[in-house]
């Protein structure tokens, strides 16, 4: 272990699943540090600085939504969430306070893996770039220019705003809400299916099969995730 | 300024009219001043242009008489059949309002408006049918003559001297949303029913002959031309009410119409009708029943409520007062309702009651602030007993009294003879007289006065007989015995009069406390009631105590449908006796409770019915039905027995409805109870559970990678990969994830059997679902291939994505178990009507035959003995899942092999999609960024 690796907070109060996290995270090279409730894991998380948290929504000492509200108040790190399948109202209000991803219960190790590395990677992107790629798409932020191979995209006003926030938040599940907040503005945010609507849309122009979208993924219940 | 405002509780009328008559359809009256102008004709070119506009015009019925004018225009509607009734052994046709009703066109053609409708029928007269066509939505044409006007009825048939009885009632007319007056000159009209052309019920020809006179078309026409006149000067007003064009409102000349025992109640009323409508006013009727009215003949007292309920028909307040002096009563009552008119019959002059003013002299005496108008008399009506409000029933009344009674008045004036003849030797003979005036006095106290005129006379002819001199014979020598005779016969009578009215007096209020008594009685027992049981039997004590007559109480269930009835039983006699019940009508009980209005005997609505169906109407709901079985169906036409009847049955439907709530909120407790524990318990199990078995899942995945060679492993110098090892850790691992898709199908399926999933309904493509589905079932799936076929113009549903998610899953998963690698699978979506259908086909081996639908079972699985494994939950799960959102799944084999799952949910409507106006397309757009 070196002072270089990433540093991950675990806060759960399961010692089966601790375990599990951190076999998998430590045999990766990762550097951990854990705690059982959410007040010690505040502590953690303000004396260690880490560079992600891994919490679990089922605290005994209070929700997840109390922990995101003080930790944003002074970080930006990445914090995964894990929670149980049928509680997609939990999830939604983790994402909404400001979780990154999450990730339901059972899960494997190779999937924990994939998604701390993943948010990992994002956090460290230091600089936007001007131009954007993913399958054979192409975005110039600058020109606001989009090119499918070597055709331009035609795409109306609010699809081109929803494409640069997807993008901006590339590898972050985006709540339903906070697309409707950042592209429509705070009176639409009840309305889902102007997002669901426009998100057809975009991929019916940027997806190689809209059925089966590669970039523009589906969190069931959730909100969307843009894959680069 | 502030006087060209318009009055806020006259806008409030006028903006509540408009919001019931927006849901109402409209009524078109084609009015006329006789037969043979050619109304039905102008009503039917009228729907002819509607149906040509493309409105849906539907005949209801059309009597064409045979006129091949009338014949030709009918030609091209379509016409509703007419239903058939059995009536003594005679089928006659009849307008079929059911049919109207569930045919539902935008319009509907009903000629003659009057006609009455065949015995059994649901209303007695077509206007009622209209107005429930109406208060349905529909739109209606129709024709009337203005014979049929009530208020118009007796003036024209003084005209003509032809009186019919089909009448409407003014206010059909009046609120109707248009009238169109189909006018024709007299001589036309002369010409066309010498022609033939004008036809003609089977009347006598002599009648038809005196009916058309050119003097009587002539007056009636006028009279056609003045009621249309009289309609368009109302909607000028409601105009200027609208528009607020004057300032200057006079007070409103309210009038009261005094209903007295004779005959022309009925006319009486009908003019006051026709002034109360002339001046917009509301007006009130009133019959004041004194003691001795109380004792008329049947006959009469039919005709007086008769004429009480048209007042009621008419628009007026009517009420029945009890009172010993109608003066005063009349005059209260006007006073106390602010009536500044009062319209009075006529006395007869020459009645032997020469020596009494007329009631109306009598009413303008006692009350000189009040406007007194006295009716013309109508010789036809006129007989004695039409005098005015009480007299003569009164006169005739008071002269009843039991034998025993008569008998009484002998017997006293037999013991003043013996006490007479004791005392006799001892005092002076006017004493004696005393004696006998102390008699009188005493039976006119006790029996009234017909024994006490008795004992008048028999104390006269006793004290002439024994005291006077010559005793013992009638003659008398001194003239001034006269004077006592004269005093003890006017004695009798006013002692009797005065004890009659005190009498009266005391048995209305008895009665009145009685009622009172009961009423509160019975809500205080009501408030105490917790069952419907209780209530049931509460009000069957009730009601045959105060209004003697038999219940039957039918609450309804959630489906508002009426349950068969509750019956009441006498208190304390056991449990509830079917026998003592009325038999009840549910087809009735049901059209009551429907309609919230009263039905069956009594009512307008199937009048003939032995019962009346009251509907229970509380604040929140109609609860139920009281259906009442009066030993004198008469009772049901007294305006203050319908009025304790309403109070009464309010004050059950509150108390039932008190009942409801209770039970709804125990009921609620109970249920949030159950599902707080339910919850708990499946939140519990799926902790416990999901925790070992993501431990499971973790720990195997983290074996497995040690022993996968790794540049890092290989750096660390762990074990040599152990390919055996590493495939049993990647064993483990698949065998918990699979317990864990199996405990999340056992805990899912909990939870939709209790049947209180929470969907979170939102509005969306069914693509993403299906798109993530396939995302989840891709491992599962493995060479096979799936097409999904969404055309891009299907529209949004709404549905939960979870669960939605869930369904495509396993739809997708059972393809993966059940059809070999390789097989095609192809997901399509249409709209069909009102639902979409969505299909899941493969072309595997499909299901075995009339296994189809066991396969959506709990723990059934398609072949019985397989090596697949499966509890058989998946696609109980789908159906329990797509059933929720109230749709349909179904299986079936595919005839080219292969079994197709196809589902159908509801479309519903999709909210507007119109985000900041962007023009809104379902292909990739074309226009710039």
């Amino acid at each position: 272990m070196n002072d270089a690796a990433p540093l991950i907070l675990i806060i759960e109060d399961d010692a089966p699943i601790r375990r599990v996290l951190h076999s998998a995270l430590a045999a990766e090279g990762f550097r951990l540090v854990e705690a059982e409730t959410m007040q010690r894991g505040l502590i953690e998380a303000g004396s260690h600085k880490p560079d992600l948290i891994i919490l679990d929504l089922g605290l005994p000492d209070g929700n997840g939504v109390e922990f995101l509200r003080s930790l944003r108040a002074w970080s930006a790190m990445p914090v995964i969430v894990l929670s149980a399948r049928t509680l997609e109202n939990d999830k939604i209000d983790a994402l909404d306070a400001g979780a990154d991803d999450y990730l339901t219960k059972p899960f494997g190790a190779g999937e924990l893996l994939a998604r701390v590395r993943a948010q990992l990677r994002r956090h460290h992107r230091v600089a936007e770039q001007a131009v954007v790629a993913f399958g054979d798409v192409q975005v110039d932020l600058v020109c606001r220019q989009v090119l499918r191979g070597d055709e331009p995209v035609a795409l109306t006003p609010v699809e081109y705003r929803l494409l640069t926030v997807l993008l901006r938040h590339a590898g972050k599940v985006l709540t339903h809400r906070q697309l409707l907040q950042e592209v429509w503005g705070p009176g639409h945010v009840d309305r889902s299916h102007y997002v669901r609507l426009y998100v057809g849309y975009l991929r019916r122009k940027l997806e190689a099969d809209p059925a089966r979208p590669a970039h523009l993924v589906t969190e069931t219940g959730v909100g969307y995730r843009f894959v680069l | 300024m502030s006087d060209s405002r318009p009055d806020p509780d006259q806008l409030l009328a006028r903006l509540q009219d408009e919001a019931a008559r927006a849901a109402r359809g409209k009524l078109k009256i084609f009015f006329g001043a006789s037969a043979g102008v050619g109304k039905t004709y102008g009503m039917l070119a009228a729907a002819r242009v509607q149906r040509e506009q493309g409105v849906d015009v539907v005949v209801g019925v059309v009597e064409t008489h045979g006129r091949a004018e009338t014949e030709a225009s009918l030609a091209g509607f379509e016409q509703l059949p007419r239903k058939a009734h059995e009536y003594r052994g005679r089928t006659l046709t009849e307008f079929d309002l059911d049919g109207a009703l569930a045919r539902k066109p935008a319009l509907i053609l009903v000629d003659e408006l009057a006609h009455t409708n065949v015995a059994g029928s649901r209303h007695p007269k077509r206007w009622q049918d209209v107005e429930e066509l109406l208060a349905a939505g529909i739109d209606v044409y129709t024709t009337v003559n203005v014979q049929h006007l009530d208020s118009l009825n007796d003036v024209v048939g003084g005209i003509t001297g032809i009186r019919v009885r089909e009448t409407v009632p003014d206010r059909v007319f009046d609120l109707a949303d248009s009238v169109v007056l189909i006018d024709l000159p007299p001589d036309e009209l002369l010409q066309r029913l010498r022609e033939g052309k004008v036809y003609l019920p089977d009347q006598a020809e002599q009648a038809i002959q005196r009916f058309f006179r050119k003097g009587n078309l002539l007056a009636l026409r006028e009279l056609a031309l003045r009621r249309t006149a009289d309609r368009v000067d109302g909607d000028m007003l409601q105009y200027r009410r609208e528009q607020s064009v004057s300032s200057v409102w006079q007070t409103r000349d309210s009038q009261l119409v005094c209903i007295g025992p004779g005959t022309e109640g009925e006319r009486l009323v009908r003019r006051a009708a026709r002034q109360a409508a002339q001046l917009d006013a509301p007006w009130h009727a009133v019959y004041v029943e004194t003691p001795a009215l109380q004792r008329l003949g049947a006959e009469r007292r039919k005709a007086i409520l008769a004429a009480l309920k048209l007042a009621s028909d008419m628009g007026a307040e009517t009420a029945v007062l009890a009172d010993a002096d109608p003066v005063q009563a009349v005059a209260r009552y006007a006073r106390e309702h602010n009536l500044a008119r009062l319209l009075v019959g006529a006395s007869a002059s020459g009645s032997w009651a020469f020596w009494r003013a007329s009631f109306a002299t009598r009413l303008a005496r006692h009350a000189p602030d009040l406007d007194v108008v006295q009716a013309a008399r109508d010789d036809a009506a006129a007989q004695p007993s039409a005098l005015s409000l009480s007299e003569p029933g009164q006169r005739f009344a008071a002269w009843h009294a039991p034998a025993s009674a008569w008998l009484a008045s002998v017997a006293a004036c037999a013991v003043a003879a013996a006490v007479g003849g004791l005392l006799h030797p001892l005092v002076e003979l006017t004493n004696i007289g005393m004696l006998f005036l102390l008699a009188v006095v005493l039976v006119g106290v006790r029996y009234g006065r017909g024994p006490a005129v008795l004992a008048a006379f028999l104390g006269v002819a006793a004290f002439d007989f024994l005291f006077v001199s010559p005793k013992f014979s009638f003659a008398v020598s001194d003239a001034q015995y006269l004077v006592t005779f004269a005093v003890m016969l006017s004695v009798g009578l006013i002692t009797g009069q005065l004890t009659a009215g005190l009498k009266y007096q005391a048995r209305v209020a008895t009665h009145r406390e009685a009622r009172m008594r009961a009423l509160y009685e019975m809500s205080r027992e009501l408030s105490g009631a917790l069952l419907p049981e209780q209530i049931a039997e509460i009000c069957a004590r009730f009601v045959g105590q105060t209004l003697d007559a038999r219940p039957a109480l039918l609450l309804a269930d959630d489906a508002d449908r009426l349950r068969s009835p509750l019956y009441g039983h006498a208190g304390g006699q056991g449990s509830p006796n079917v026998t003592d019940g009325p038999m009840v009508d549910m087809g009735i009980a049901q059209w009551a409770f429907d309609h919230g209005e009263p039905a069956g005997a009594g009512t307008d609505t199937l009048p003939a019915a032995p019962l009346l169906y009251q509907p229970l109407r509380a604040p929140m709901n109609v609860r139920g039905v009281l259906a009442l079985e009066f030993k004198d169906p008469r009772r049901l036409l007294a305006p203050e027995q319908r009025r304790l009847l309403d109070t009464f049955s309010s004050l059950v439907a509150i108390a039932l409805e008190r009942v409801h709530y209770v039970q709804v909120a125990q009921d609620t407790t109970v249920q949030m109870e159950s599902e707080q524990l339910r919850n708990s318990l499946l939140a519990a199990l799926s902790h416990d559970l999901r925790t070992p078995l993501t431990a499971l899942v973790g720990e195997a995945d983290v074996l497995a990678n040690a022993l996968t060679a790794t540049p890092t492993n290989a750096a660390r110098g762990t074990h040599p990969p152990d390919t055996k090892l590493r495939d049993t850790a990647r064993a483990i691992r698949d065998q918990a994830m699979r317990l864990g898709a199996l405990v999340n199908n056992l805990l899912d399926m909990a939870r939709l059997q209790a049947g209180q999933v929470q969907l979170n309904l939102q509005w969306q493509p069914l693509e993403e679902v299906v798109g993530s589905a396939l995302t989840l079932a891709a491992p599962l799936l493995g060479t096979r291939t799936v097409t999904v076929d969404l055309p891009p113009e299907l529209p949004f549903l709404e549905f939960d994505a979870i669960l939605m998610e869930r369904v495509f899953y396993n739809l997708f998963e059972n393809a993966g178990k059940y059809t070999p690698p390789g097989s095609r699978i192809a997901l399509s979506a249409r709209v069909a009507g009102e639902r979409m259908e969505i299909r899941v086909a493969d072309d595997g081996p499909g299901l075995p035959r009339g296994r189809e639908e066991a396969v959506f079972e709990k723990f059934t699985r398609g072949a019985r003995e397989t090596p697949v494994s499966g509890v058989g939950l998946g696609l109980a799960i789908c159906r329990a899942i797509v059933e929720a959102h109230h749709g349909r799944i179904r299986a079936e084999n595919r005839a080219e092999g292969g079994v197709c799952f196809v589902i159908t949910l509801p479309l519903g409507t999709p909210p507007a999609m119109d985000p900041e106006g962007e023009p809104l397309r379902a292909l990739p757009g074309d226009d710039a960024p």
